[in-house]
């Protein structure tokens, strides 16, 4: 298969995907909401204490976000194991990696848009800080959520077929995460409330070292996990 | 009903019979066997089917038709034995043997909150078929889902799914297409349709493995048959023979 | 062969675990900081580098499968990564045991103490999702790509958490420059290696068992309706 063919394959998926999650946004809706439930249950578990609150809107952000991102990982192969619908992609014949592209960059950019949804009610519920600007830590909401799908969308179908799914896929994907909440938690943290050693790069680098690895990864492998 | 062959094109061929090369068989199996498990679903299976011919799939619930076509498009690996398909092998060439196949199975493939246009649309896309829409268009006519064409699949019956599954075989219009089960579900016009679609893939030259329970009609679609049971060919040979080895088998089950 | 290998790798494996533990619970000195505590270190240090070679060999058995196809190597895999969860609890139970009169805490956030803690999580997902796929081929591709995933998981985990304590990090581990202390540490520690080959062994014997109970065996040709006419 030409490259040429495999971006446009890539590119057929990731619409098809947005469409769908498009249709389904009454659940994509939901799921921003339990990200919101989430947040909101971590203030009342830390009581009243303001400056508590604004030390770790990081890190409850973070946690929020990954509580959220496995229903909407698997969300996004439940389409493809209705209908055996990725048995016929496989026979089109669609290749493996555009696939895997396809997918969780949607994923990826689904996360994202989750994280920025829950940004604002950090910092009314956490009084987080925005004076290091919005970019700089939607950059790092870009690479915690990479790090998150490339994992997420091989996990989510590893698992899409299996009994006991809705468990399977957090209890494989959170401890493979730990480097991606490490890193984002800290760099948002630092973000919000003053880097004076500036620290934010080096935890920048490790997110990257992360999704490369993950990205490189989810790439060589999908065609395992897809072929019967 | 508008003309059925030219009204879609596989991706290689414009119109007309696929260039087959002499002598090379479309489907060649030998020693084909597929385990789940502890059990074996299929074995011991060999298979040879010239270009342009068209095969009957008999069998009763369990014997082994579905897993057989599974293995036969390479949308499952076998557990031993190999197939080639155009002369290719499955295995190492899959994606180009691929290209040449499309399998109409009881999955269907459809996305539910996809409209019936949306999905024939997505499977052309990905495969580059020439002038999608109106292949698209057509083939939802000829299937007779023309006014529901823009209605998600979530709203559609069994037997409508199953016209579109049809359609989606019409838009592909492979080289060597394999249908399992197609009168499931649809009525008496239904019937008429996978009749009909399956002439038009002959008339065009395309080889066609049809798998059903339903021997008389299939036998009418098809030049030769195989009777399977228990996973196992009990009888092959020309498709009118077929429904009586059928009946005298299910005498003995 | 393969059976004296099995019997071979058990005992020299508690010969040396024997020796080791007895010359470093009775022979070596006793350290100058911790005092007798120390001496848990003959146990403790040698169950990290037994769980992580165990790792490395179901890893490689991984990739292996994926490469070969193979059903030893997916035996391999499993039974490698089952043992090394076993020294991987060890570790963290001995590596508890010896943190509280240490340092007055069960568990500190030490990089590698944290990256066993989430190694154990990793691997038992491994071997739970195992559990959960029925088909033995399927579940052999799946479990591959979860144990290749893991493993290429623990140095980024171990260098993250290490950035993430900073500077100041607690020593975990003493300094052993007493040679009768390395000496303990070395026959402990090939004790171990010993004992984990010896594990693999039998659980891939095991496992292989299992797996001709669960994999029917080919059919006869002969059987069944007579054959093609």
């Amino acid at each position: 298969m030409t490259a040429a063919e495999r971006v446009r394959q890539a590119v057929t998926i990731a619409r098809k995907d947005v469409l769908l999650e498009w249709r389904g946004r009454a659940r994509i809706n939901a799921i921003a909401f339990f990200g919101v439930t989430t947040l909101l249950m971590f203030s009342f578990a830390i009581g009243p204490d303001a400056r508590t609150a604004t030390l770790y809107a990081g890190a409850f952000l973070w946690l929020g976000l990954l509580l959220s991102s496995v229903l909407a990982l698997a969300e996004s192969f439940r389409v493809e194991a209705e209908n055996d619908a990725v048995e016929g992609l496989r026979l089109l014949p669609v290749d493996a990696l555009a696939m895997f592209l396809g997918k969780a960059v949607v994923n990826a950019a689904l996360l994202f848009v989750l994280a920025l949804l829950l940004l604002p009610l950090a910092v009314v519920l956490y009084g987080a800080k925005l004076d290091a600007g919005v970019g700089p830590i939607a950059g790092v909401f870009a690479l915690g959520a990479a790090g998150v799908a490339a994992p997420g969308t091989l996990y989510a179908a590893v698992t899409s077929r299996i009994q006991a799914r809705e468990v399977l896929l957090p209890l494989l994907l959170f401890p493979l995460v730990v480097p991606v909440l490490l890193a984002a938690v800290k760099a948002t943290g630092l973000l919000m409330l003053g880097d004076p050693m500036g620290q934010v790069g080096s935890w920048t680098q490790l997110l990257v070292g992360f999704d490369v690895v993950y990205w490189i990864l989810g790439s060589l492998l999908f065609a395992r996990v897809i072929e019967e | 009903m508008p003309p059925g062959p030219n009204l879609a094109r596989s991706p290689q061929e414009s119109a007309g019979a696929p260039a087959a090369t002499a002598g090379v068989p479309a489907v060649e199996a030998e020693g084909l066997g597929k385990r789940y498990g502890a059990r074996w679903a299929l074995a011991h299976v060999d298979m040879r089917l010239a270009p342009g011919r068209s095969l009957l799939l008999l069998g009763a619930n369990g014997s082994g038709k579905t897993t057989l076509l599974k293995l036969l498009s390479t949308a499952v690996t076998p557990t031993l034995g190999r197939i080639r398909l155009f002369g290719l092998d499955a295995r190492r060439d899959r994606e180009a043997a691929r290209r040449r196949l499309a399998l109409l199975s009881h999955g269907a493939y459809h996305y539910e909150a996809l409209t019936a246009r949306e999905n024939l649309r997505f499977a052309c896309d990905l495969t580059a078929v020439p002038d999608p829409r109106r292949a698209v268009d057509e083939a939802l006519a000829r299937v007779g889902l023309a006014s529901r064409g823009d209605d998600p699949v979530r709203t559609f019956s069994a037997g409508m799914r199953k016209r579109l599954a049809l359609a989606r075989l019409l838009v592909q219009f492979p080289d060597l297409a394999m249908i399992d089960e197609p009168y499931g579900a649809l009525d008496q016009s239904g019937f008429a349709l996978v009749d009909s679609v399956v002439a038009d893939l002959r008339a065009a030259g395309r080889t066609v493995i049809v798998s059903t329970h339903l021997a008389e009609r299939g036998a009418r679609l098809c030049d030769e048959a195989v009777v399977l049971a228990g996973g196992r060919v009990h009888w092959r040979g020309p498709a009118r023979e077929a429904p009586g080895v059928f009946q005298a088998l299910g005498a003995f089950e | 062969m393969r059976h004296a290998v099995m019997v071979g790798t058990g005992v020299v494996g508690l010969v040396l675990l024997a020796l080791g533990h007895g010359l470093g619970l009775f022979w070596a000195p006793t350290d100058k900081m911790m005092g007798d505590v120390q001496r848990m270190m003959y146990a403790h240090v040698p169950t990290a580098w037994t769980a992580l070679v165990a790792y490395l060999i179901s890893f490689v058995a991984c990739v292996g499968y994926l490469f070969f196809g193979d059903w030893t190597w997916d035996l391999v895999a499993e039974a490698a990564a089952e043992v090394g969860l076993v020294f991987n609890g060890l570790l963290l139970a001995t590596g508890m045991i010896w943190g509280r009169p240490t340092w007055g805490v069960y568990w500190t956030w030490d990089p590698r103490l944290t990256t066993a803690g989430v190694l154990f999580l990793l691997y038992g997902g491994y071997l739970a999702l195992r559990r959960f796929v029925d088909d033995p081929e399927r579940r052999a591709s799946l479990a591959a790509v979860v144990g290749i995933l893991a493993f290429a998981d623990a140095p980024i985990v171990y260098f993250s958490v290490r950035w993430w304590r900073g500077l100041h990090q607690i020593q975990s581990t003493p300094k052993t420059v007493d040679p009768e202390m390395v000496l303990c540490l070395r026959l402990s520690a090939f004790a171990m290696l010993f004992l984990m080959v010896h594990f693999v062994l039998r659980r891939v014997q095991i496992g292989r068992a299992r797996l001709d109970r669960e994999l029917a065996p080919p059919p006869a040709a002969a059987a069944g309706w007579g054959g093609p006419r």
